[in-house]
C-alpha cells in the first residue's frame, strides 16, 4: 500500500488530519484502515489517540511532548517507512438480530409506501445487504454504514422524535444506522436490536469498529426478549 | 460530602476521558482544566483527581468530615454560615459545615476540589460525567439534592497539615485559610478581554472574504443555546461556504464549525467526536479556560494566530501553572 497521496494538515496545535482521498468509497476506506493499522502497531511518540473517518484519520497528540514540526515529521516518516503489505486481517462479519416492525418499527409502513413496496419487502431488502462500517462517530458506538439499497431510501422525519429508544434501527436518506444511545432523532425507525452497541463497562466500548461488515436478520419478540436479557446490562 | 441543593448544573469532572474517541466516546471533563488543576494542587491531590464543576448558580454542600477544599475558576460567591470564602485558596472546613453560593460575580464555571478527590467509579479510565451517554460521575447525570459523594483518603502529609491546623480552630463553623494563589497571578490566565485566539480551520478558505473577515474581526455573542456540547454564537452570519455539509471527520474541543444557517458553533467538552459541517477555525488550547468562563450574553471575538504561537502560548501557560503550583505550601507535602 502506498501512502504517497496522503495529505497531512494540522487541526489546531493538538492534531493532524491525514486525508487519504476525496470520495467516500472502498479505496478511501482501505487506506483509512491501512493508516489506522500503522498507527496502532507503531504509535509515534506523543500520540494520544487517532480517529478514523470516511476519508481521513485524525491523529491527536500531546503538544507538550512534541512540537507540531516534530510530530508532523514522525507521521511523515511513519508513512514513508510503512511496509509494502500489512498482514491480511479478516474483516469481521457481525450479525445484528433485529425485531422488525410493529412497536419497534413505527415507521416501517411509511418506508414501504414511500417506495411503493410492501413492509415485508422493505425488511427483505434491508436484511439482504451486507453493510460496511466506515467509522464510529456521532455518539458512542454509533456506526456510519454504507451499502444500503436505494430501494428503501426515505427522507428523515419532518419532526424528530424527542427520544429514540436505544437499539432502534432506522433509515435516513440513503443511510441505515442503529441508535447506540437514547437521543433525539429524525430517522425513520423500522425495527430494534437487543444487542448493545455501546458497552461502557468493557475494554472495547463499541460493539462495532471501522472495517466491520454487518448483516441484519429478523427475529421475533420472544427471541428479542431472550437476547435482551442475555446481554449483560449495567 | 452530601448535596443539599443541586445548583444550576453540578457534575463530577476530572481532566477527561482519553483514548476512546475512535469509539465515539468524547473526552468530556472540566471545561476549564486549568482551574481544576490548580484547585487539585491547592489541596494536595494528584492532577487526575475528580472534583465538582459548578455552573453559574452553585450547589449547597454539607461536609461529613473535616476537609481541605479549594474553589477555583469563576467567583460564584462561596460562603459558609454567611462568612465569604476566598477563591483560589486552600481552606480547612469543619465537619458539619455547609458550603453555599450566591451571585456569580465573575465567570461561569467554578471547580471544587477536596483533598482525597471524589471517589466515584472510573468508567473507561476517567470519572468525568458524560450526560449524553449517561456515563461517569454519579450515574452519568447532573448531581441532585440528596446525593452522597464518596471522598478518597487524603495524602498522609495533607492529613498532617489538617491535624495541625485543626488544633487552631475556633468554635464551629470555623474555617481556616491555609494558603492561596495571588488573585492577580491567576487572573492573568484569563486576561484576554474576550479575544479568543484561533487558528484557521481546514475549511477556512471555502468561505468568501467577507465571511473570513467577519469571523476574525467582528464580535459575536454567546447565545442562550450554549452548553457543554457547544456554544452557539449569534452575530455576523457566515453562510458563504461552498458546501453546507461535508463528509464527516473528527472534530475537537475548540473546533469552530458553521452549519448551513451561518451561525458558528464552538464545540466544547461534551461535543460529538465527528462532524460534517465546515470547520472555519480551531481555538487555541490555551484559551479553553477563557471560553469556559463565558456565559450566555457575553461577547466574544476571535484573533487569528499561527500554530507556532498557539503552541508557545500553551507552553507558557503550562510553565505558569507549574510555577504557581510550586509556590504553594501543600505542594511540598504532596506526591511529585
Amino acid at each position: 500500500m502506498s501512502f504517497e497521496g496522503v495529505r497531512l494538515s494540522f487541526l489546531g496545535e493538538t492534531a493532524f488530519v491525514l486525508t487519504v482521498g476525496s470520495d467516500v468509497g472502498f479505496d478511501a476506506h482501505e487506506k483509512v484502515k491501512a493508516v489506522s493499522y500503522l498507527l496502532e502497531s507503531a504509535p509515534p511518540n506523543a500520540m494520544v489517540e487517532y480517529v478514523p473517518a470516511f476519508t481521513t484519520v485524525t491523529v491527536i497528540y500531546d503538544p507538550m511532548a512534541a512540537t507540531h514540526e516534530e510530530f508532523a515529521d514522525r507521521l511523515q516518516r511513519l508513512l514513508e517507512n510503512a511496509p509494502e503489505a500489512r498482514p491480511a486481517v479478516e474483516a469481521r462479519l457481525v450479525e445484528i438480530p433485529v425485531c422488525y416492525g410493529e412497536a419497534f418499527g413505527p415507521d416501517l409502513d411509511f418506508v414501504a409506501s414511500h417506495n411503493t413496496i410492501t413492509p415485508d419487502e422493505v425488511i427483505a431488502i434491508h436484511a439482504d445487504s451486507e453493510y460496511l462500517v466506515y467509522m464510529i462517530g456521532f455518539a458512542p458506538g454509533f456506526p456510519y454504514m454504507g451499502g444500503m439499497s436505494e430501494r428503501i431510501a426515505v427522507p428523515r422525519r419532518d419532526s424528530p422524535r424527542q427520544r429514540v429508544p436505544v437499539g432502534s434501527v432506522g433509515i435516513a436518506g440513503k443511510q441505515t444506522g442503529i441508535y447506540s444511545i437514547e437521543t433525539p432523532g429524525g430517522w425513520q425507525l423500522i425495527g430494534r436490536t437487543p444487542l448493545r452497541l455501546f458497552r461502557p463497562d468493557e475494554d472495547e466500548p463499541s460493539l462495532l469498529r471501522t472495517g466491520d461488515h454487518v448483516r441484519f436478520h429478523g427475529i421475533d419478540h420472544k427471541q428479542y426478549d431472550e437476547l435482551f436479557k442475555g446481554e449483560a446490562r449495567a | 460530602m452530601r448535596l443539599l441543593e443541586s445548583g444550576l448544573l453540578t457534575t463530577v469532572q476530572d481532566l477527561g476521558r482519553f483514548g476512546y474517541q475512535k469509539h465515539g466516546v468524547t473526552p468530556s471533563g472540566a471545561m476549564d482544566p486549568v482551574a481544576l488543576r490548580l484547585a487539585n494542587s491547592l489541596v494536595g491531590n494528584d492532577r487526575r483527581a475528580a472534583g465538582l464543576e459548578m455552573t453559574l448558580r452553585g450547589p449547597a454542600i454539607e461536609f461529613r468530615h473535616d476537609a481541605l477544599i479549594a474553589i477555583c475558576g469563576a467567583d460564584l460567591s462561596p460562603e459558609i454560615a454567611d462568612m465569604p470564602l476566598p477563591t483560589w485558596c486552600a481552606i480547612l472546613v469543619q465537619r458539619g459545615s455547609v458550603l453555599e453560593f450566591g451571585d456569580a460575580r465573575w465567570g461561569c464555571r467554578a471547580y471544587l476540589a477536596i483533598s482525597g478527590g471524589i471517589a466515584v467509579p472510573e468508567i473507561m479510565g476517567s470519572r468525568a460525567t458524560y450526560r449524553h451517554a449517561r456515563i461517569g460521575g454519579v450515574e452519568g447525570r447532573a448531581l441532585q439534592a440528596g446525593d452522597d459523594l464518596p471522598v478518597g483518603r487524603a495524602d498522609e502529609r495533607v492529613l498532617d497539615v489538617m491535624r495541625d491546623a485543626a488544633s487552631n480552630l475556633g468554635p464551629f463553623p470555623f474555617v481556616l485559610s491555609i494558603h492561596r494563589f495571588a488573585l492577580g497571578d491567576v487572573m492573568e490566565l484569563y486576561e484576554r478581554d474576550c479575544r479568543v485566539r484561533v487558528m484557521r480551520g481546514p475549511h477556512f478558505d471555502t468561505f468568501d472574504e467577507r465571511d473570513r473577515d467577519a469571523f476574525l474581526n467582528e464580535a459575536f455573542e454567546v447565545s442562550s443555546r450554549s452548553d457543554r456540547m457547544g456554544y452557539r454564537l449569534t452575530g455576523p452570519i457566515l453562510d458563504s461556504s461552498e458546501r453546507d455539509e461535508l463528509v464527516s471527520s473528527a472534530v475537537l474541543t475548540g473546533t469552530v464549525q458553521v452549519p448551513g444557517g451561518g451561525e458558528p458553533i464552538v464545540l466544547m467538552a461534551d461535543r460529538q467526536t465527528t462532524g460534517g459541517y465546515p470547520m472555519i477555525g480551531q481555538v487555541a488550547a490555551a484559551d479553553l479556560p477563557v471560553l469556559a468562563q463565558l456565559k450566555p450574553g457575553d461577547q466574544i471575538s476571535f484573533e487569528e494566530i499561527t500554530i507556532e504561537r498557539a503552541q508557545s502560548a500553551l507552553r507558557a501557560q503550562w510553565d505558569r501553572v507549574q510555577a504557581l503550583k510550586e509556590g504553594v505550601g501543600v505542594h511540598a507535602a504532596s506526591r511529585p
